[in-house]
């Protein structure tokens, strides 16, 4: 019965689709694809996003793509009312010296930093977006490095040693209203702002994030993100590895989640070659995963208060985090970065004792959050610094496309694990932890419900782990066939999704990387507007980013 | 030399002294010298109990936050304050660019000179007190409020936006808490009928100001620590130097000794306000004395007055650093709401109450005499 209204709302989709844009080529490959003239992108997304029974309003990734003789665009769309609902819409242009693309920044809030991502990457400037500088690198930077034809010459681009002053002038492409393209430049910030630099090296943005941050007083009047301080071309690297190279940088985009991380990049390559996963590597991954969630929302825990200034709950965090860590310790010998997952299956079986030392540390843990609710959670001055502050609306936090607990702190289910369920999740209950208060505080009691959800999962799986093989047969050398392929997790911090367009080859074409810290940083000048300096602290705890991960 | 009943106590040995240089030289040398040796007396005991008090605070922060703290530099450590007094001292001072020379090297002798200029009216036992002025209250209220000039001066000499706004922060918090501490002494002062600290601690011999005044004096008992404590510029009232915020606030740009000396004076502070509060509430270096108990009471003598002192002051920084490594930090506008709407409208209205009791004869020490009365 489901499967039958599910083909027909597919049907309804491709009729939408059909409708506005009547030369688009559909196709069903791993998720519903449709190709389209760059003309017809920004109707069709438009149409999409409007669409009144099943809005596609979440905006997943902003892929862009170097095809050779074509630049272009991959738009991953999905429904924030139903996760499972996923339209892949590719757009390119044939204009390599001045490729020019509609925005759709005005529909989906988080395509601002994505279409300045893909400027700065690819060289594709989108019309209408208010903000065309590029991100993650300089402005003057030469080349676009994620091009196929990017002259890599360090000659070209130099270590710079110079301090730069920083220029807070936006250019546009407006379209103006008989259909002419203007350019202009807008100041970011009015004239006699008091501007302050908060970062890139601040105690509080946990890694060199940058705000360029206006006051009035101690008022936040605007904030202006700059990032890629650690941009290492991650994703272009990618493309000259073999598939088995490239999985120890997913650990190394969000540190705290890496496991995960990898996990979904071992997903989308075993999917996409048909790679048979044992049993028991699945029960380990999962298991594995869970315990990485429970350490990842234990130090976003003990950050969050650190924020704000209660050091001692900082090292409350860090002491329950280092029994998760002792535990990956004895299992792999990797603490922070655990290396596990490969293709396949996973490197390392569990050790004698794994169940033992689990098993002892969930009531621990449980006992840990109590103490954390009586110690911290009722605090008075914590009430104050976290209740109301920081508010993010549900249609801002699909707009933005914050999931993760932030997203479900303002009320949108968004749980990859519930909606599209991979390895044991659909074997295993555990609650999607939703609150809709959407302020620092339900950040903040989310997480640490749902350390309590993770070990609930652990619980079910751990006597369960079946004898065999930790890890599938994989061929020496392996290809993936020709094709664009996606998978997504679920985080310690949200979404995080894989994209790989292989053309039969040993490395991938293109892979993407979705940053979940990439939408709460984008956050971060709403959430904070109007609010004290010290909220923006606050602020920027409760969302819990991580900067590699947005600098990949 | 010693007292045969009070065989620790220095008094003794002061009052020989002084009758030393009395009998050796003219008048005006032998005040003098006096001067001169209480001086170095005086900061002597500043540099060693900031010293002790950082290696106690590092201990208890450690307790509190299930760690070790510092143990590898002698028996537990004990010497690690020693050691990072003498790297303090041969550190490297940065000059920085673009600042206000001399306010900048100014800011960092107000704070301390403040700090020492308190510190020297404390009475640490009995005859261990520098100067016994008749407004001693009035004074050290009046010299530990310099030292926010050294924190603004900081803050605004040192041309960095974190700088200022810690310095503006501060500014707007120790005005406000500056009441609070002051009107809370005032009520003990309207109890007590005196600034002098002497007269205090002797008014204090068979019932301690907190016990005396009961309510009124409970209510600006704790009004005073939390005002006190914020006056330190401690968590969670930290605002100021909000190292997850301003990176380290007003101090910043300030390094080797100059940021040693804003350093010392936070110990210090920590430890003026404990000793105040030990005086004009817990009856300062009084030891225990019940009336009427003789024997009892020379059992408490034989432990020295600066014993006791230490002891009482002690318990209250134990107070002050537990709340300090309980809570998060409060924001300027919870801060100033704090002040302004609750602590100074209850202090106010708490004066009111204390004088009615003093007048009314209500006091423990007016009700029952035979107890608690001088």
């Amino acid at each position: 019965m489901t499967r039958f209204l599910y083909f027909n709302e597919m049907k309804d989709i491709k009729q939408i689709i059909q409708d506005i844009a009547s030369d688009a080529l559909i196709e069903e490959k791993q998720k519903l694809t449709v190709t389209v003239e760059p003309k017809q992108a920004r109707p069709l997304i438009e149409g999409l996003r409007n669409n009144k029974e099943l809005p596609f309003d979440y905006l997943i990734s902003l892929i862009g793509m170097d095809w050779g003789e074509k630049l272009g665009v991959i738009y991953q769309l999905s429904s924030s009312i139903d996760l499972t609902h996923e339209v892949v819409i590719i757009t390119a242009t044939t204009d390599r010296e001045n490729p020019l693309l509609y925005s759709v920044s005005d529909l989906y809030e988080t395509a601002h930093l994505n279409e300045r991502e893909v400027y700065a990457l690819f060289g594709i400037r989108f019309i209408n977006n208010p903000d065309m500088r590029r991100f993650l690198l300089d402005d003057d930077w030469k080349g676009f490095p994620f091009r196929k034809d990017y002259d890599e010459n360090p000659d070209l681009n130099p270590v710079n040693v110079i301090s730069k002053e920083i220029v807070d002038i936006a250019p546009q492409i407006i379209e103006t209203a008989d259909g002419n393209l203007v350019e202009r430049e807008v100041p970011i910030f009015g004239e006699n702002d008091y501007i302050i630099n908060i970062g890139p090296q601040h105690p509080s943005t946990h890694g060199v994030m940058h705000f360029r941050t206006s006051l009035d007083g101690e008022i936040v009047k605007k904030i202006d993100v700059h990032s890629g301080y650690i941009h290492r071309g991650i994703e272009k690297l990618c493309e000259s590895m073999t598939y088995p190279q490239i999985l120890h940088f997913t650990d190394r985009l969000d540190y705290l989640s890496a496991n995960i991380n990898r996990h979904g990049l071992c997903m989308c390559i075993e999917k996409a070659g048909e790679i048979e996963v044992p049993q028991r590597a699945e029960y380990i991954r999962t298991i594995m995963d869970e315990l990485q969630r429970v350490s990842s929302h234990l130090l976003a825990w003990a950050c969050q208060c650190n924020d704000l200034g209660a050091t001692t709950a900082f090292v409350y965090g860090m002491r329950e985090r280092e029994h998760v860590l002792d535990i990956f310790d004895k299992t792999c010998g990797g603490r922070l970065i655990i290396n596990q997952n490969v293709v396949g299956g996973v490197m390392f079986d569990i050790y004698k004792d794994f169940q033992k030392d689990v098993k002892a540390f969930i009531p621990y843990m449980r006992q840990r959050l109590v103490e954390y609710d009586e110690f911290f959670s009722h605090n008075a001055i914590a009430l104050g610094r976290m209740v109301n502050i920081g508010h993010l609306t549900k249609e801002q936090a699909i707009s933005y496309g914050v999931t993760g607990p932030a997203g479900r702190a303002s009320g949108w289910s968004c749980d990859v694990r519930k909606y599209k369920p991979y390895s044991l999740y659909d074997k295993v209950e555990f609650k999607e932890i939703i609150r809709t208060e959407g302020d620092s505080y339900a950040r903040y009691l989310n997480r640490l419900d749902e350390i309590e959800q993770s070990l609930r999962i652990i619980e079910q799986l751990i006597d369960n782990i079946p004898e065999g093989d930790i890890c599938g047969k994989v061929k020496a050398v392996l290809r993936l066939p020709e094709g664009q392929f996606f998978q997504s997790v679920e985080t310690g911090k949200g979404e995080f999704g894989v994209f790989i367009e292989s053309h039969g080859d040993k490395s991938p074409y293109r892979v993407k990387l979705r940053s979940p810290s990439l939408s709460a940083v984008s956050v971060m000048p709403l959430t904070a507007r109007g609010a004290l300096l010290s909220d923006l602290i606050g602020i920027a705890g409760s969302l819990d980013f991580v900067i590699p991960d947005i600098d990949r | 030399m010693l007292l045969y009943s009070q065989p620790l106590e220095l008094t003794k040995l002061v009052h020989s002294l002084d009758a030393f240089f009395r009998s050796s030289l003219s008048p005006f040398w032998a005040t003098l010298v006096e001067g001169i040796l209480i001086g170095i007396a005086i900061l002597a005991a500043y540099a060693l109990i900031a010293l002790a008090l950082i290696y106690i605070e590092r201990k208890i922060a450690a307790f509190f936050q299930s760690r070790l703290g510092p143990n590898r530099l002698g028996k537990y450590g004990v010497i690690q304050s020693i050691a990072d007094m003498i790297k303090i001292l041969i550190k490297e001072i940065i000059h920085v660019n673009k600042i206000d020379k001399l306010l900048y090297y100014l800011a960092p002798f107000f704070v301390i000179v403040a700090s020492v200029l308190s510190f020297g009216a404390i009475p640490f036992g009995q005859s261990l007190q520098a100067v016994d002025f008749n407004i001693g209250v009035f004074y050290v209220l009046a010299v530990s409020s310099i030292g926010v000039i050294g924190i603004l001066l900081a803050g605004w000499s040192s041309n960095n936006k974190y700088s200022m706004i810690g310095a503006m922060r501060s500014g707007a918090q120790f005005i406000s808490y500056e009441l609070s501490a002051g009107f809370s002494l005032m009520t003990i002062v309207v109890l007590s009928g005196t600034m002098q600290f002497s007269e205090l601690i002797e008014g204090q011999r068979y019932c301690w100001n907190l016990f005396n005044g009961h309510i009124p004096a409970f209510i600006a008992f704790v009004i005073f620590l939390i005002s006190g404590h914020a006056e330190t510029n401690r968590g969670p009232f930290d605002l100021p130097e909000a190292e997850s915020e301003l990176t380290a606030g007003y101090h910043t740009e300030y390094s080797g000794l100059r940021f040693g000396f804003f350093y010392l004076a936070e110990y210090l502070n920590m430890f003026i306000i404990a000793a105040i509060a030990t005086t004009v509430f817990l009856g300062g270096w009084m030891p225990i004395q019940i009336k009427g108990w003789d024997a009892f009471n020379q059992v408490m003598w034989y432990i020295p007055s600066w014993i006791w002192f230490f002891g009482k002051a002690f318990v209250l920084m134990f107070l002050s650093l537990w709340v300090r490594w309980s809570f998060p930090r409060l924001r300027i506008d919870l801060l100033l709401n704090l002040e302004w709407k609750y602590l100074l409208p209850i202090n106010l209205v708490n004066i009111l109450v204390m004088v009615i009791i003093v007048l009314s004869g209500l006091t423990l020490a007016d009700i029952f005499p035979a107890v608690f009365g001088k």
